[in-house]
């Protein structure tokens, strides 16, 4: 009776308490993408330094000489500003997405399929790129993206971008290969030993191969799917699993696997290929000639960041040549700045990751969230959205 | 029998340590609350209403593209993973490995904790008892991806079996429910021990005086007074089974089992709703499992 009573009373504090916690900005604006901007301002000028800042980052691009003692750009950072940087890493866009909603960062290292779900979502504000005095050395082809702008309106600061490639054992694949098909139509030549990204946004990669694979599928843009040519991606993913050893999201499971030849072909990160060289494994990667999905970083700040002037502080450094340098060359990575390329230990360092290679980029379709109304400007069809994604990737899997 | 508190006699000012003792003494209900608040509230808060939360988590909604928990109550998760046919297999496989870690959990404990308990010699046990639980004293995930070197294609299985012309598993579902019989074994070794140590000798010596093979022995002696000891560890090794989602990302290969779904949902996902949703399959699942255990009269013994 007792234990009753107090169940009740627990479930109507807690009912109280989450509803307690809804809510949040009433207006809003139409973003031109299909959903609500809420109207938040950026911040007009740069005060002084809170003492610390609060970011959300990709493991590697905030390197405190912890894993490397040579690898270092957090304390020269806390030095020259006096702000502390309290660095938490995220393993997915999701996550980051996640962290961000806490409200206890002030700013997040987030890709494009993270991004305008965090806009969306009012996580963060626009930017005021007149206070990071960097931005007007990131490459042009960086600036004012879908992913990190609304209606010309910066929401962050380019960090840098790569390719998903493809990757291969040398010695256990005969002819090098130059296509996606490797791992879709031909993987049954690998059984067992191909390998994928384990994430819903792979099944872009799909789409991207059937674009010119099967072209009357008519897909412009491998992450604005119709339910046809989203059930067509589905399916070629299906298909390619029978062949998947396994499927990798955690970086050092996949440099393992290539070296002990448990994965023989799929898809990789530069950073991955270049450990797996550095295990003395024989890897050759490329970008396939379907191109190939990637990501593009922005650091974005919270419209509620507790220590906002440190965190424009935070993101001046980051893209500053020497630094941004320095993260691009331990991640990987193509640097945003283009005075980074001067400061690489490695000279030949913007050439390998194409850092100025826009014909390179321009083959590389950059993550982004899919939403119900096309990405790709179609107006006819609706779309398949980033839940129904995420549902399929689970039935794929099966 | 003075059968009168001291408080009640008069003129005499009682302290109030005194009157809450009388007071305790007069109300066995007070008491009797006082003494269970602690664990009860533990229970009720921590225990159940964790519990709670999840389940009506279940009935709302996410709006996907923001992440934002839409809190008005609706059947579509429940829908959703009653029509998916993916969430039945996954349901279905998971239950599978669970049993099959069990099972094979059972047929490896029960050889070496009766040996433990009956042939060994008595002081000699303790060490057996030390070198059962030494798995333990290492973390989880450097024995899983410890096992993930032992079954890679280039690693110490395939070696070691190469020469007779045969090879591991490699990492798939089979690794899968073999590790996890390695995780769990003596958590099913050390109940079955100790009901095997509390089975007295002399009925085994009588069960053959009486002309009962080992194989009659074993099935009408030994087995009805430990199965009790079965049904505990058991209870063990197929809940701990059925939660799992770590092992089977490192040695599962493309596998995924129920945990998975739950941790896509909320790490991938971000869809607390439909994960809490997922998440009460195996709650029910245990419970009839434990439903189906006390039927047999196995928890009433313990």
């Amino acid at each position: 009776m007792q234990t009753k009573r107090l169940g009740v009373a627990f479930a109507a504090l807690s009912l109280l308490a989450l509803s307690a916690c809804g809510g949040g900005d009433g207006s809003s604006t139409a973003s031109g993408q299909g959903f609500k901007v809420p109207n938040i301002p950026a911040q007009k000028a740069l005060g002084a330094g809170e003492g610390e800042v609060n970011i959300v980052n990709w493991a590697g691009y905030a390197e405190d000489g912890s894993n490397d003692k040579s690898v270092d750009w957090v304390h020269p950072f806390e030095k020259q500003t006096g702000c502390k940087v309290n660095s938490k890493v995220a393993g997915t866009s999701d996550e980051m997405v996640a962290l961000m909603k806490t409200g206890e960062y002030d700013a997040v290292s987030a890709s494009g399929d993270a991004s305008l779900r965090l806009i969306a979502g009012g996580q963060v504000a626009p930017v005021n790129t007149a206070l990071v005095p960097n931005y007007a050395d990131v490459f042009a082809g960086l600036k004012n993206k879908p992913w990190n702008s609304i209606k010309g309106v910066a929401y962050g600061i380019p960090h840098g971008r790569g390719a998903n490639l493809l990757m291969w054992r040398s010695d256990k694949v005969a002819t090098a290969p130059d296509s996606w098909s490797a791992v879709f139509d031909q993987g049954s030549a690998y059984k067992g030993h191909v390998t994928a990204y384990d994430s819903p946004i792979y099944i872009a990669d799909a789409a991207l191969y059937l674009m010119s694979a099967k072209p009357d599928l008519g897909i412009k843009d491998p992450y604005a799917l119709d339910q046809k040519q989203f059930d067509a991606a589905v399916a070629l993913l299906k298909q390619q699993k029978a062949n998947v050893g396994e499927y990798w999201s955690d970086y050092t499971k996949e440099v393992q696997a290539f070296k002990s030849g448990d994965s023989v072909i799929g898809t990789t990160w530069q950073v991955i290929a270049n450990l797996v060289a550095a295990e003395k494994t024989k890897v050759g990667t490329v970008l396939p000639k379907e191109g190939a999905t990637g990501w593009s970083d922005t650091w974005m700040v919270a419209a509620k960041a507790e220590h906002p002037n440190c965190a424009y502080k935070w993101l001046d450094w980051i893209v500053s040549p020497k630094v941004n340098a320095q993260v691009a060359e331990w991640f990987g990575e193509a640097p945003a700045n283009s005075k980074a390329c001067a400061e690489t230990s490695d000279k030949s360092f913007c050439t390998t990751f194409h850092a100025a290679d826009e014909a390179y980029f321009s083959k590389v379709h950059f993550w982004t969230t899919p939403i119900a109304q096309c990405l790709d400007g179609r107006t006819d069809a609706k779309c398949v959205d980033y839940a129904q994604w995420t549902r399929a990737w689970t039935e794929i899997k099966g | 029998m003075s059968g009168l508190a001291p408080t009640t006699l008069p003129g005499r000012p009682a302290s109030l340590r005194r009157r809450a003792a009388a007071l305790l003494h007069r109300r066995p209900l007070v008491r009797l609350g006082l003494l269970l608040s602690a664990p009860m509230l533990w229970l009720v808060v921590a225990y159940l209403g964790a519990l709670f939360a999840m389940l009506l988590t279940a009935f709302w909604s996410t709006d996907t593209f923001t992440g934002e928990v839409d809190r008005t109550f609706t059947w579509q998760n429940f829908q959703d993973l009653w029509t998916g046919e993916v969430y039945r297999t996954i349901a279905l496989r998971s239950v599978a490995v669970a049993a099959g870690v069990t099972v094979l959990c059972l047929a490896i404990a029960f050889p070496m904790a009766f040996y433990m308990a009956k042939v060994a010699r008595p002081r000699w046990r303790p060490y057996l008892l030390i070198a059962v639980l030494t798995p333990l004293w290492a973390a989880y995930l450097v024995k899983v991806y410890a096992w993930r070197v032992i079954l890679a294609d280039d690693g110490l299985l395939n070696w070691a079996l190469g020469p007779l012309g045969a090879r591991g598993p490699g990492y798939g579902l089979t690794a899968t429910v073999l590790v996890l019989t390695y995780l769990w074994l003596p958590y099913m070794i050390l109940p079955i021990y100790t009901g095997l140590e509390r089975l007295p000798d002399s009925l085994l010596d009588a069960s053959g005086d009486l002309g009962a093979g080992t194989l009659r022995t074993l099935r009408r002696v030994v087995a009805p007074m430990v199965f009790p000891s079965i049904a505990a560890g058991s209870l063990f090794t197929f809940s701990l089974s059925l939660g799992d989602y770590i092992t089977v990302k490192i040695v599962g290969g493309r596998g995924q089992l129920i945990g998975n779904v739950v941790y896509d949902n909320i790490g991938a996902a971000n869809d607390l709703p439909f994960a809490a949703a997922v998440a009460t399959v195996p709650v029910v699942v245990m419970l009839v499992y434990i439903a189906a255990v006390r039927r047999t009269g196995a928890l009433e013994e313990l």
